[in-house]
């Protein structure tokens, strides 16, 4: 004898599909609503509201907590008569310039950084010392150096903007994988066009990131700025009108003017930039 | 390029002693590798773990300069990576993510000048197609199976139409009954279009059905120990593949096994 016990061989008929009470079947019309995530989401926002608006009618004083429906209707009107619109439009001015200049910083830091051991040393040093600094902290300063007025807010932006960046790009290209590396240098490319044609479309996830935490920064820092003082003499953004809202003590304006601030942030996070993972990173299969 | 008659070779290495550094050591990967490759060869690089096989063909690639020696590609000494040497390599991340299957193929005719843009597509097209892979021109990489990744980094590099293909291990990430296919179907390439071919593998029966020259190296560092004829084409089943691949074997374990550390 061998030492494997020895069986008889087994051989069998599967079944045939309709014996199983259930091969595949719809879920029902609940079950399908529940699983959408915006429904749910949209769900709670309503149940927010509801209760939102029963605490402030039971508190019933406007000067702390005004009522939902006067936050909405505060919000309809401002934006009716344009005053909000206008002072969007200027937030959003003031902050793409600082942003794109930013960007534009970053990546001058960032290809000196890949080319240049000591631009490394330069990048590193610097987003290593400005990185943990809070935009906001440098205003004071800038009023000083640029007085009141755009060029302020556009440095204390770029400060927010520029690490953020520099940081998630150069992290990013450092990532790349050799054979990309080596793919692109087989195709005989180098300096600026390896830059562009390899290493930016490798290393676009950590470079959508760092534009997003780099957005989301410049729009916070904006808004505080904002509170300090509008960007030209009685023209302001969307600080400025909430600034100018609580010292006229309309409080559902102030609520109108962070709603719209939240309004805006989710649009450019949530539909911007969903928008743009979508067509690349994501159509890529590189979002991880 | 000009044409160069059948007796220059194509590739030419001689004495080329290839080091590195890791963090701490240097590192001897080949001493004194000679060998000529011809026009329209299949020419294998054989040899164990550690023989410095692959650090050797990305001397031709020319990612690194050899320490001592000279290599030549149709009479130009290497000196840099170019798109007259295409590479496969064995990673399935060599196709670039953002980029098509057609994009992909394209993206070197293209860049490297060699093609205009209508030319490069139709070129690229025809290659894809000739790798079976028509019906996903449009797809991007990451949809595609390790096997179809490979099929399209040889259409790649053989739509450049490379003084030499280079190929570092190609097939062997993939499993067994795909690798197969893979080496039949690139002979099957070959057969239609004679391109000349440096390929680099551990396998010895992969070296026997894939090579019509086989260079043997000896491990850490590597040495050539024979450079042998194959056998003809589509004999690779016979007994004479066996007995080859048996010579082969006794060849390079002649030598007591050394449990070389290699990273």
């Amino acid at each position: 004898m061998t030492d494997v016990t020895l069986r008889p061989e087994i051989y069998r008929e599967p079944m045939s599909q309709e014996k199983f009470g259930i091969v595949e079947k719809p879920l029902t019309l609940f079950e399908r609503l529940y699983n959408q995530n915006w429904l749910r989401k949209l769900f709670m926002l309503i149940v927010i509201a509801v209760c939102w608006e029963t605490y402030a009618r039971w508190l019933d004083n406007e000067l702390l907590v005004p009522t939902f429906s006067a936050t909405v209707r505060a919000l309809v009107h401002g934006i009716a008569s344009g005053v909000i619109l206008t002072r969007a439009a200027l937030s959003i001015k003031v902050l793409l310039m600082g942003f794109s200049a930013g960007v534009f910083i970053a990546a001058v830091l960032t290809f000196l950084a890949i080319n240049t051991r000591l631009g490394n040393d330069f990048l590193e040093t610097m987003t290593a010392m400005f990185n943990p600094l809070p935009a906001i902290a440098l205003l004071p300063l800038a009023l000083i150096w640029f007085g009141l007025g755009t060029g302020s807010l556009v440095f204390v932006l770029i400060h927010s903007v520029l690490w953020a960046v520099a940081l998630n790009t150069h992290a990013g290209f450092r990532s790349v994988s050799t054979t990309h590396r080596m793919v692109g240098q087989n195709y005989g490319l180098r300096g600026i066009h390896f830059v562009m044609k390899i290493l930016i479309p490798a290393a676009f996830p950590s470079i959508l990131a760092g534009l997003k935490i780099g957005w989301a920064f410049a729009w916070r820092t904006l808004i505080a700025a904002e509170l300090v003082f509008g960007t030209t003499s009685g023209q302001g953004g969307l600080g400025w009108y909430i600034f100018e809202a609580k010292n006229l003590l309309d409080i559902p304006e102030v609520f109108a003017g962070l709603l719209s601030i939240i309004l805006i942030g989710l649009f450019i996070e949530n539909v911007v930039f969903r928008l743009i993972e979508a067509r690349t990173i994501g159509r890529w299969g590189m979002q991880n | 390029m000009g044409r160069v008659g059948n007796t220059l070779p194509v590739v030419e290495v001689r004495g080329v002693t290839l080091q590195y550094k890791t963090s701490d050591r240097l590192i001897t990967a080949t001493y004194r590798v000679d060998f000529n490759v011809l026009r329209s060869d299949r020419f294998v690089l054989l040899g164990p773990s550690g023989c410095g096989k692959s650090t050797l063909l990305k001397a031709i690639g020319g990612y690194m300069r050899p320490t001592e020696g000279s290599i030549h590609v149709n009479g130009r000494d290497v000196t840099r990576p170019g798109p007259d040497r295409m590479m496969v390599f064995q990673e399935f991340d060599q196709l670039l993510p953002w980029k098509t299957v057609l994009q992909n193929v394209m993206f070197p005719l293209v860049t490297s000048g060699k093609f205009e843009w209508a030319a490069a597509r139709e070129k690229a097209l025809g290659l894809i197609a000739k790798v079976n892979l028509a019906k996903f021109a449009d797809s991007y990489p990451h949809t595609l199976s390790g096997g179809m990744k490979q099929r399209v980094a040889i259409a790649r590099g053989m739509a450049m139409e490379p003084d030499v293909l280079l190929m570092d291990e190609p097939f062997a990430a993939l499993d067994a009954l795909t690798r197969g296919r893979m080496q039949d179907e690139l002979l099957a390439l070959w057969d239609e279009i004679k391109f000349t071919v440096i390929f680099v593998t551990h396998s010895i029966p992969e070296a026997v059905k894939i090579g019509n020259r086989i260079l043997l190296l000896t491990p850490h560092p590597g040495q050539v120990k024979a450079e042998i004829n194959s056998v003809p084409r589509g004999k690779s089943e016979t007994t004479a593949s066996v007995e080859l691949g048996q010579k082969i074997h006794a060849m390079l374990f002649a030598d007591a096994i050394e449990d070389t550390r290699h990273d």
